[in-house]
This record gives C-alpha cells, structure tokens and sequence, in this order.
C-alpha cells in the first residue's frame, strides 16, 4: 500500500517535470529552425556597410532601398528576378493542376474498374515510386534534345502528370472516401465515364487535390536540378537558377543587402502560403504517411 | 435486354484502359526510355576533348571500370554517405524523442500544432535558397561569426567553408533541420496507431515511461523505423540543391562535400555522357534494391 503510494507520487512528478524539459527542448528546437529567418529578415533590412559591420539583432531602415536596387536590377549582374517569379509560377501552377488531374484519374482507374493488368500496374507504379529522376536524367536530357524542346517549359511541366506518389495519396483517399456505389448510380442515372470521373469524383477528391496540389507545387517551385539543365536563356530561368547565379558570381562585390533580399524574394510565396494552409500541410503529410 | 447490359458491365472496364493512357504515356516517354538510353549512354566512350568530340564507340564496361578505378564513385559516394549519417543520427533521435512526447497523452503538451508547424517549416523552403543563406550566414565576415565574436566565443573569424568537417557538419546540419518536421510527423502517426492498451498494462505492472517506449514502442515500430531510414537514405542519395550551392559546384575543401549527383550534374554539363551513364546506372540499381525494401514495407501495409 504505501509503496504503491510512493510510486504514484514519483510518477506525478516525473510527468510535471517531463513536461517541463519537453517544453524547454521544444522551444530551443524552434528556434534552431526559426533563427535563420529571423537573421535573414534582419539583415534584408540593412545596407552594405551596416552588414560588414557585424550583426544586430534590430531591423535596419533599408529594406526598400534593397529592394528597390535589386527590382532594378542595379548590380553586378542584374538578375531577371520578375521573369523568376513568373516563369516559376507559371512552372509550378501548371505542374500541381496536371499532375493532381491526373494522378486522380490514374488513382480512379484502378480503384473503379477490374481490368487484367490491374494488379500489375498497380505493383508497377508501387515499385517506380522511389526510382530518383536524377538517375534518368541523362537520357531525359538526350530526348528533350531530340525532341527540340531544349529551353522550354514543357519539359518541366509534362513530366509531373506520371507522379507515382500522388498517385498512391489519391489512391488511399479513394479507398476511403470514394464509395463504388456512387458511381454505379451515375450509371444508372446514364452518365458516361468521363463525365463521371469530372464531375462526381473530382469534386469527392476536393480535399485531398488540394494537399497534393500543394505538394506538387511546393517541390516544383524548389526544384532546381532538372531546370538548371533544361532551362539557358536568362529570361526563361526560374528562381532557383537565380540563387545559383547569385552564388557563382563575385559575391564579395555585391551589396549584401540585396542578397538577402533576393533570398527573401524567392522564398516569400511559399512562407505566405505555409501561413495560410500549414493545417491542411501538417495534416497532409500525416496521411500521406505508409498508412499510420 | 439481359445480355445486352452484360455486355455494358463488361465493357466499362475497358476505361480503367484509357483512363490510364496518359500516365502510362508520359511514364515510358519522359521515364522509360531515359532510362533506356542512360543504360544505353553507359556502354558508349562519349566526350568532348577540347573541340573534338570522342565517340560515341562502343566499350563495353570501360566506363564502370573508370569511374571505380580512379576512385571519384568512391570518395563522392563515401562523401554523400558521411554527411547522410552525420544528418540522419540527430534526425530520427530528435524525431523520436519529439513525436514520443507529442503522442505522448499523460504529457497533454499545449500548443502542439504551433510546434509541428513550426518544425515543419524548413522542408518546405527552397534548399537552394536555404544554402545561399547559410553561406551568407557562416562566411568569413557573416553574421554568425559577428555574433560568436561579439559573445567572445571566437577572437577571430572561424572559415565555415574552408575546414572539411565544417563544411560536411553545415551540409548535414542543414539536411536535419529540413528533414527532421518530416520524420516526426510521420513517427507520430505510426505511434498514434499503437494499441494504448499496453501503455496501461506496463504501467500497471510498474514500468517506466522510458522502459515502456524502449520495450514497447521502438519494438513495434519498427517497420516505420525502416521505412523512414531507407526512405531518407534514398534522398541522402539525391543530396544535390545544399552542397551544390553552398560551395559553388566545387565540391570543396577538397572535394570533400561533393555529392554523386554533384558528380553527375559535373558529367552531364560537360556533356561526358558515358561516364554519366556509368555513374546513372549504378545509382539507378542501388536506388532499385532500396526501393524494393520500401516496397515490401508499404505492401505489407496495404495489403
């Protein structure tokens, strides 16, 4: 009896001071993720001469200057940061409604119907999933020689409408979410497959086509690999080739604000983003999960 | 009448055919026969010397042979495998340690979604971005020496980029911060699924609440531990965006942060297609066997 006591009241104190040391791990984990950013809009607000300086924790005045300079392209090398921005939005937009449309489709003809091949395709697409696309990369550059689309967005939108991982998300939604006996009755009412797919699935698959159009567009917008060799002409390169050029040229002579402003430019859209929908993200990337 | 609507039944499943079409066209177009022609490229001597061009002649293996003899597969894949350890061990400790007490309901932390959210935050950031930053953060002059400076830590500036394990724990330290959200919330959803019964039973019978996640919950899940590891080694084989940036396609000091997709991205500019090949398929196969783990692991749980 009085043992029992004596456990259970160590035990109420190892749970406060549990918490306390999560908490305190926690706090100090964010803000080894959070720190960089912080230093990073600090510093988007000072000029040259204060960053060689050395670093203060207070926001400078300069912002708008920096910004202003590097909008007008007053550097070393002027970098086409507005054909940046649109060409990796375009890029992105177009690859997250392709590939979602598309991977839901492919998801729906394996879910709805029994065809022979099924099963193997089905096992196919498992086993693709992890193959990188770096490894086939020298033979996607070969074909896109051939094929003349050197320089062009094609390439780097196209390719996402065979998305294994999409494919498997929309797959696991359906199983959950899309009863067969909807679309019997579609038939019965004397809708043709197509029309059902469009306008009775897609609209069912609302919820999980909006994480993975997140998805896809995220990881489009931070490629940088496949664009970097596809892509040469100044005014058709997306943002991460613009980093990579802000890195090989003489940093040492560049103003140093608008470094740091540039790196805000080109990761904005997506903190914005994250702010607005990090809910539907995290949960996302739960469900996304080999089935938890 | 009857036959008729059998006949429909049957015909339906013809769609499952043709909603196929586009993914199976665009999977052997842009996948497929890259893959084909980057085996094909690895058989070929195909380079540019100077302003000649040199091949392509068929040499059988001589490209694998190359790229093993002069040692360069070696070192980058001994190179990408050091820095995927170094960001790999704090990752799945931190991510243990973290969705254990997220999971955890006798612990009730507060403000859970702010700390996931947070924590999840770098992955979503453009790594290119992310290593211009931390060059600009550790550099000579930058930031963070200012500040080790300004707290006496440092008389002089430390050279981040110049001291190989510096440069290799940056590149490491990076792809924990990036990865580390990732991985908790997958553990956590694997630790949700575990039956809160045995948590009650070892309570009952006197177990602490270290013994019961070393005794119950590293045990059950370790199917999601192997997933999760085999998963990152994959993407620690593709380490591209941070070293690439970080230190300007160089590799440097010494070539001691270069990756072998840094390697292959050197061959594919430089237009040496056969050696790329070589390096492609090799990549390709080990890539290959770790999937087929994974596969066996997801299937197991789909089925």
């Amino acid at each position: 009896m009085g043992n029992n006591k004596k456990t259970k009241l160590k035990k109420g104190m190892n749970v406060k001071a549990r918490r306390t040391i999560a908490y305190i791990v926690l706090v100090l984990i964010s803000f080894l993720c959070l720190f960089w950013f912080y230093v990073l809009f600090i510093n988007a607000t000072r000029t040259h001469a204060e960053l060689t300086k050395g670093f203060t924790p207070i926001p400078g005045s300069n912002l708008w200057t920096n910004w202003k300079n590097l909008s007008a392209g007053r550097a070393a090398s002027a970098l086409p940061i507005w054909y940046g921005l649109f060409n990796s939005f375009f890029i992105s937009t177009l690859s997250a409604a392709l590939c979602t449309y598309f991977s839901t489709m492919t998801a729906y003809a394996i879910h709805a119907y029994e065809f022979k091949l099924k099963k193997f395709m089905f096992t196919f697409i498992l086993m693709i999933m992890m193959i990188p696309t770096q490894v086939t990369a020298l033979g996607f550059l070969q074909l896109v020689g051939k094929m003349k689309l050197d320089d062009s967005f094609i390439p780097l939108i196209v390719p996402s409408i065979a998305a294994p991982i999409t494919f498997f998300y929309m797959k696991q939604y359906m199983e959950s979410s899309l009863p067969l006996s909807l679309i019997e009755a579609a038939r019965i009412d004397g809708s043709g497959e197509f029309r059902t797919f469009n306008s009775i699935v897609l609209p069912l698959m609302k919820p999980a086509i909006a994480v993975q159009a997140i998805f896809t567009f995220v990881s489009s917008w931070n490629n940088y690999f496949t664009p970097a060799l596809i892509l040469h002409t100044d005014k058709k390169k997306t943002l991460p080739i613009l980093i990579a050029q802000l890195r090989s040229t003489d940093w040492l002579k560049f103003d140093m604000g608008q470094v740091y402003v540039m790196i805000v430019f080109s990761i904005l859209p997506i903190i914005l983003i994250y702010m607005f929908l990090s809910k539907y993200i995290v949960q996302g990337v739960a469900m996304g999960s080999v089935k938890g | 009448m009857k036959a008729a609507r059998r006949g429909k039944v049957v015909s339906y499943n013809k769609w499952g055919y043709i909603f196929l079409i586009p993914f199976v066209s665009v999977y052997l177009i842009f996948q497929f026969i890259p893959l084909a022609s980057t085996i094909y490229n690895s058989f070929f001597e195909n380079y540019r010397s100077g302003l000649t061009q040199i091949g392509p002649n068929f040499v059988g293996f001589e490209n694998y042979k190359t790229i093993v003899v002069n040692g360069d597969l070696i070192t980058y894949a001994q190179n990408t495998l050091i820095m995927w350890v170094m960001g790999f061990i704090p990752q799945i400790i931190v991510s243990l340690l973290l969705a254990a007490w997220f999971s955890n309901p006798s612990l009730r932390l507060k403000g859970q979604r702010f700390f996931k959210t947070v924590i999840y935050l770098p992955n979503l950031i453009m790594a290119s971005a992310f290593a211009m930053l931390f060059f600009t953060l550790f550099a000579d002059g930058g930031p963070v020496n200012s500040i080790l400076m300004q707290m006496g830590i440092l008389d002089q500036p430390y050279k981040f980029m110049s001291n190989v394990w510096s440069a290799r724990t940056l590149v490491a330290f990076m792809n924990f911060l990036m990865w580390f959200g990732n991985t908790t919330i997958l553990l956590m959803a694997g630790m949700m699924g575990i039956d809160t019964a045995l948590f009650e039973a070892a309570e009952v019978d006197g177990a602490t609440s270290t013994q019961a996640f070393f005794k119950i919950t590293i045990p059950l899940l370790r199917p999601i531990l192997v997933y999760v590891m085999i998963t990152s080694l994959i993407g620690g084989l593709q380490m591209f965006d941070v070293p690439q940036i970080l230190t300007n396609a160089t590799g440097d000091p010494m070539r001691s942060t270069m990756t072998l997709i840094m390697y292959l991205n050197k061959h594919l500019y430089s237009k040496n297609y056969g050696l790329g090949g070589a390096l492609s398929v090799v990549m390709f196969i080990v890539t290959a066997i770790l999937s087929m783990i994974v596969y066996k692991f997801t299937n197991k749980k789909v089925d």
